[in-house]
């Protein structure tokens, strides 16, 4: 049972993920969740890449930490939350922890059980990247153009459903004013 | 060498705060974070047993990770859309005061409408 430093780099950044991950879900301060958030997610792709999946974890970086958690903070802002601690954020919390707990400590009893301390060899790294492309657009070529077209739907949902005047009653159509009559 | 049950177990930790997050939090905002920590936990699940099992088709687990990012954005671009137009009609973005039953009279009688989204 020897430990190799690849074990203690997954180790270092899952505890870290972990740890800023349960910051995010319990801090009182809606910026700082944001934040956390944020150390979480790059943490989790720091295990990506010592999982030698570079592409996955430089995606992760640009779109988890880059574009969705600007987009959270750009909310949290636009929602006029105060700066400092704010209360009232939670509700009750013995059943949140049981159900969390539970899902928690079930699934890693699960995988502990399956996995125990087995050790797997990790894969040669060598142009992994053009492997990946290759598989992504010989087998999941499907799947990635109706992602495409998914993409299309989010965007246009999001734009309608930001626009007051589509899809609204008649008689609040009307009090819109002129002009916005469809 | 390593020992795939570590990331696993950071997997599964990660699921479980993020099952909480989502339990307890009012504010819709901090409830999508706690959604994200858990789409992270799956991904990390998928890109272990990518690395750590021979698979007949090589790469899946991670070609299924980046597709599971993909549906992650286009679920927190429609999920602050809606999160920003209930700001707009309520004020507020308390998940547990959103109204289960037709609010349109409500509305239209409330005092939120003259500045709000059809004035």
């Amino acid at each position: 049972m020897t430990v190799q430093p690849a074990d203690v780099l997954l180790g270092a950044l899952g505890a870290l993920a972990l740890g800023a991950g349960a910051l995010a879900v319990t801090t009182r301060q809606l910026v700082r969740a944001g934040l956390w958030l944020v150390v979480a997610l790059g943490a989790v792709a720091g295990e990506y890449l010592v999982l030698t999946a570079e592409f996955v974890a430089w995606v992760q970086v640009l779109l988890y930490v880059g574009a969705v958690v600007v987009l959270l903070l750009f909310a949290v802002m636009l929602t006029r939350a105060p700066i400092g601690a704010s209360a009232g954020l939670d509700r009750t919390r013995w059943p949140a922890v049981l159900v969390g707990g539970g899902a928690g400590v079930g699934l890693a009893a699960l995988l502990v059980y399956a996995y125990r301390w087995s050790t797997v060899p990790l894969p040669a790294s060598d142009n992994a990247t053009g492997r990946i492309g290759a598989q992504l657009f010989r087998s999941w070529v499907l799947p990635f153009e109706v992602l495409s077209v998914l993409l299309l739907a989010a965007l246009v949902s999001a734009v309608v459903v930001s626009r007051p005047d589509i899809g609204a009653r008649p008689e609040a159509r009307a009090n819109a004013g002129p002009g916005e009559r469809a | 060498m390593i020992h795939p049950v570590i990331p696993y177990l950071v997997a599964a930790g990660l699921f479980g705060l993020g099952a909480y997050g989502v339990l307890v939090r009012r504010n819709a905002v901090l409830l999508l974070m706690a959604v994200e920590l858990m789409l992270n936990a799956v991904n990390l699940v998928l890109v272990t047993a990518d690395t750590t099992v021979r698979a007949a088709l090589p790469l899946g687990g991670q070609v299924f990770a980046l597709f599971v990012i993909v549906l992650a954005a286009a679920e927190i671009g429609v999920g602050l859309a809606l999160v920003l137009q209930m700001y707009r009609l309520r004020q507020s973005i308390a998940v547990d005061e959103v109204p289960l039953s037709d609010p349109e009279t409500e509305q239209l009688a409330g005092p939120t409408v003259g500045s709000g989204v059809w004035g």
